[in-house]
């Protein structure tokens, strides 16, 4: 094959499209790592004295904190559940799942308005005990590093579980029954088997709860607690040092590197520890008295804490409030949502799409390489996601607006960066992974023969995917759109740094009531955000009862 | 008029595959039945899958009807070569009921044309009735009978089947390999069947061609691939037999150390060459007269007969297929004659 006909290969349709979102996902990064290393004001020396070493300080408490609680909660609770036969153990398989659908700042407002020196909890002590000042009494400040660590915990730790649960599952009966024949007890085997091999599986619900982590804005600014993704906010924003932002947005990169690299190594390794061939269904031991009690409650008292109590507490603060918070603003919030989210689940769906549709007519390895590259997003805080978008947009404005006056003196307003086209982007990058990797598997399902049959039966690309791939990979498209536009909907540190003047999504607009401290009136927005969380968590238990997330990923 | 198919040292490779194609080239005419077989990954379904469009080559050409399909820059796309293909897994769209199915290649009909002609190749397959349902409600056997059906309703002028009786039970597998031959010399289209199993193609080929490392080795009638290969790996691959050391004593006989057997020996092997000969164990028959005797080492029932590992006084071994109502014990020396209509002969120094 010569050259020019390599060449005209690689222009193919599909070929180019699935090469395209790869560089749309590499824009942004390229965009902050260029500005990072040639900013028009260099204020690293600056930023190397002062603030970044208590930054990144507090960023590795967090992350550190946050990982050991999703460890220990995450690991703990998909043993038992695999392990042990106690009351209520099916219903808390999928329960233990249902954090996942409360976002961190949601939960983080919750848990101060209740457990601050003027809400409930304490005023129900110094009422039980006549107390009267704060220095009577000892009680735990919500608002600190320690709260950041339990609340994000609390709500991250179905990462580890869903991922630790589904590698127990895996593991051969025979393989746990080798382990007593060594002469270890239930507990000795589970960490002299169970847990070695269910190591990556863990590694990878860990990195996931850790990118989260890396991402959350709303709690820790809420908090008060400085990590880098706060100190993005602060120099970009309130200093407005775009060198600078960029400078910490490249450092945060780092943090992500090696979060993608915990995660990728975990995959790999995992293949190693499945056990070949079927499924031997392992026998879950009985527990009987204060053994069940103790296991029923380590599993409850997550989804209490974590799901049951704020999702409680919300209902009664949008009860209560719901007048004030019916309001026109509302409504526009939620219009904002709703759309801005439908746009990026729909563009996700089509780029997975395309990306999936020429892996599979051309399998080969630059492709793999760009179906990676395309889903890095979501290891991508949404902060520094903003930042790289907002780079490229803002300069491809403003190269507009000086031509469009130069040459026609007109004046086009801020094009990419000043609409929500900047905001839907940046969704799209963050959330493709998700839409990649669930057309994907759904794809793997279907034989290549498939497309062998369609086409010598006189059928083109394009036709073969509308008419034979569209109708069998559906549910996974359709799946792939719902967990897209849940992310979207929850999504606000991205959205914060790229909304338009005067565009608010309900998670901005419950931002920023929480950040006035009216819980009350943000309440009925963070319900809405939650309930639309319900829906992929709902689908993810069901995939769980029915014994699908057992086998497969 | 041209051949129908002529594959024309066509190679494809990926640097990691193992199942590559290196230089391989037949003929295939109208109307006729023909099998490519080999052993796993000898690249056999690539040549199929490069007939098709789906791999690229990396030297020679394709041509159907005497036209270049295909070459290195390219060629045709598979939806405009107007091939069928049937796969070893079905392959039947889950989500179409077997009407649709069937007529998904036929888009220029009419709405009525199409359900006539589905409704005929059902009939010629004996699937009258089943229409309405879908892949899912039909076994194995009904699922490749449909899956061949939607390959020939747009009559192709050839059909290219991969592996299609694999997944099914024997029984199965000899019913259908009839009535597909039948069919398609019912209709009068051509076929390349690809199989790993001597039975798909001595019962079904015409022409059977037996690759190996990416090459075809010998392109043949299934009689002369079995009576007379043309390599040593043919000979081992194809049914049983041993090879027995001789020496050429003139033009029409070799010693061995069993008989100095007669017959027809190729001009390219003179008196005195060391050579070995190729014995079926159909070459050699049970005669308690004799005029030979050797003493039967291993025996293994197969119904029929039984097949026999006999130990000439050399230590060599030599098989022989005998009627299993001759029922001889392991140690007892059993009488047996040649009877062989053609040598087939190796030279010793070519191992």
């Amino acid at each position: 094959m010569t050259l020019a006909h390599r060449a005209a290969a690689m222009l193919e349709p599909w070929r180019l499209g699935a090469f395209a979102a790869a560089a749309m996902t590499l824009l942004p990064v390229a965009a902050i790592l260029l500005l990072a290393l040639f900013p028009a004001q260099n204020i690293w020396p600056h930023l190397l004295a002062t603030t970044l070493p208590s930054y990144i300080t507090n960023t590795l408490l967090l992350m550190l904190g946050v990982g050991a609680a999703t460890l220990v909660t995450g690991v703990a609770t998909a043993h038992l559940v695999t392990a042990y036969e106690f009351p209520f153990r099916k219903h808390l398989e999928w329960l233990l799942l249902l954090p996942l659908a409360v976002p961190a700042y949601v939960i983080a407002y919750l848990y101060t308005d209740l457990l601050e020196f003027a809400g409930p909890a304490q005023r129900g002590l110094r009422a039980l005990f006549g107390w009267q000042l704060a220095r009577d009494y000892w009680f735990p400040e919500v608002r600190s590093m320690g709260g950041a660590v339990a609340l994000m915990g609390l709500v991250l730790y179905p990462y580890v579980y869903l991922m630790t649960r589904a590698s127990l599952l895996e593991q051969s009966a025979r393989l746990l029954d080798a382990g007593r024949l060594t002469g270890r007890g239930p507990l000795a085997v589970f960490f002299f088997v169970s847990l070695p091999a269910a190591r990556p599986a863990v590694a990878v619900g860990v990195a996931l709860a850790l990118m989260e982590t890396l991402n959350d804005f709303g709690t820790v600014d809420f908090f008060a607690v400085h990590t880098l993704t706060a100190g993005l906010y602060d120099v970009w924003l309130n200093m407005g040092n775009l060198g600078g932002g960029a400078q910490i947005a490249a450092t945060m990169l780092s943090f992500t590197l090696l979060l993608i690299s915990l995660e990728y190594f975990g995959r790999r390794r995992r293949r190693f520890y499945q056990s070949a061939g079927r499924f031997a269904g392992r026998e879950r031991l009985q527990l009987r008295g204060r053994k069940a009690a103790g296991a029923f409650l380590a599993c409850a008292l997550p989804v209490i804490f974590g799901f049951a109590l704020p999702a409680a507490l919300l209902l009664g603060h949008a009860a209560a409030n719901f007048e004030e918070s019916w309001t026109r603003d509302f409504r526009r919030s939620a219009f904002n949502s709703l759309w801005a989210s439908a746009l990026a689940a729909l563009a996700c769906v089509a780029l997975a799409v395309v990306v999936g549709y020429a892996r599979r007519m051309h399998g080969n390895a630059p492709l793999a390489l760009a179906a990676r590259a395309a889903s890095l997003g979501y290891a991508v805080p949404g902060a520094v996601l903003a930042v790289g978008v907002l780079i490229p947009f803002a300069a491809f404005d403003n190269a507009l607006n000086a031509f469009l006056r130069a040459r026609f003196d007109v004046n086009a307003g801020l094009l990419l960066s000043g609409s929500g086209f900047a905001v839907v982007f940046a969704y799209v990058i963050r959330f493709l992974a998700v839409s990649v990797g669930s057309v994907e598997s759904s794809w793997s399902k279907v034989s290549e023969s498939m497309d062998m049959a369609a086409r010598t039966l006189g059928h083109g690309a394009w036709q073969t995917l509308r008419r034979f791939h569209l109708p069998l990979i559906r549910g996974g498209a359709l799946a792939a759109a719902l967990l897209v536009f849940v992310d979207c909907m929850k999504e606000l540190p991205a959205t914060l740094i790229l909304r338009p003047f005067n565009f608010e999504t309900l998670a901005t607009q419950v931002y920023y009531f929480a950040s006035d401290e009216l819980i009350g009136q943000s309440a009925l927005g963070a319900l809405c955000i939650v309930l639309a969380g319900l829906a992929p968590v709902v689908m993810l238990s069901r995939a769980i009862s029915g014994g699908g997330l057992g086998r497969a990923e | 008029m041209p051949a129908l198919l002529e594959v024309s040292g066509i190679s494809c490779r990926y640097p990691s595959e193992r199942s590559a194609v290196v230089g391989a080239s037949f003929q295939l005419d109208h109307g006729m039945l023909a099998c490519l077989l080999g052993p796993s990954g000898c690249g056999k379904t690539t040549v199929l899958r490069a007939i098709a469009g789906f791999r690229r080559l990396d030297t020679g050409a394709i041509y159907l009807n005497g036209e270049r399909i295909a070459d290195t820059r390219g060629g045709l796309p598979p939806e405009r070569r107007g091939l069928g293909m049937v796969f070893q897994e079905h392959a039947l769209f889950p989500h179409l009921n077997v009407e649709d199915n069937i007529t998904a290649g036929l888009r220029a009909h009419s709405a009525a044309v199409r359900r006539d002609i589905a409704r005929d190749m059902l009939a010629r397959l004996g699937l009258a009735g089943m229409e309405r349902r879908y892949p899912h409600e039909l076994s194995g056997g009904q699922q490749q009978r449909v899956a061949l059906a939607r390959a020939l309703a747009p009559r192709p002028r050839l059909l290219l089947m991969d592996e299609p009786f694999s997944s099914l039970d024997f029984d199965l597998r000899e019913k259908l390999r009839q009535e597909v031959r039948d069919l398609l010399k019912d209709i009068g289209a051509a076929c390349l069947l690809v199989t790993h199993d001597q039975q798909d193609a001595f019962t079904f080929g015409e022409r059977v061609g037996v690759m190996r490392r990416g090459a075809i080795v010998q392109w043949d009638t299934a009689y002369r691939i079995y009576h007379r290969p043309a390599t040593r790996f043919v000979a081992d691959f194809i049914g049983e037999g041993v090879l027995l050391d001789g020496v050429v004593e003139s033009g029409d006989a070799v010693k061995t150390e069993l008989a100095t057997l007669r017959g027809e020996i190729d001009p390219q092997f003179a008196p005195g060459d060391a050579v070995q000969v190729l014995l079926r164990p159909d070459d050699i028959v049970h005669d308690d007269a004799g005029p030979r005797f050797a003493k039967i080492k291993k025996r293994a029932f197969r119904g029929e007969n039984y097949l026999y590992t006999l130990a000439l006084p050399s230590g060599r071994e030599i098989l022989s297929l005998v009627p299993s109502h001759h029922n001889h014990a392991v140690g007892e020396d059993l009488g047996i004659k040649l009877e062989i209509d053609h040598l087939v002969l190796f030279s010793a120094a070519s191992q």
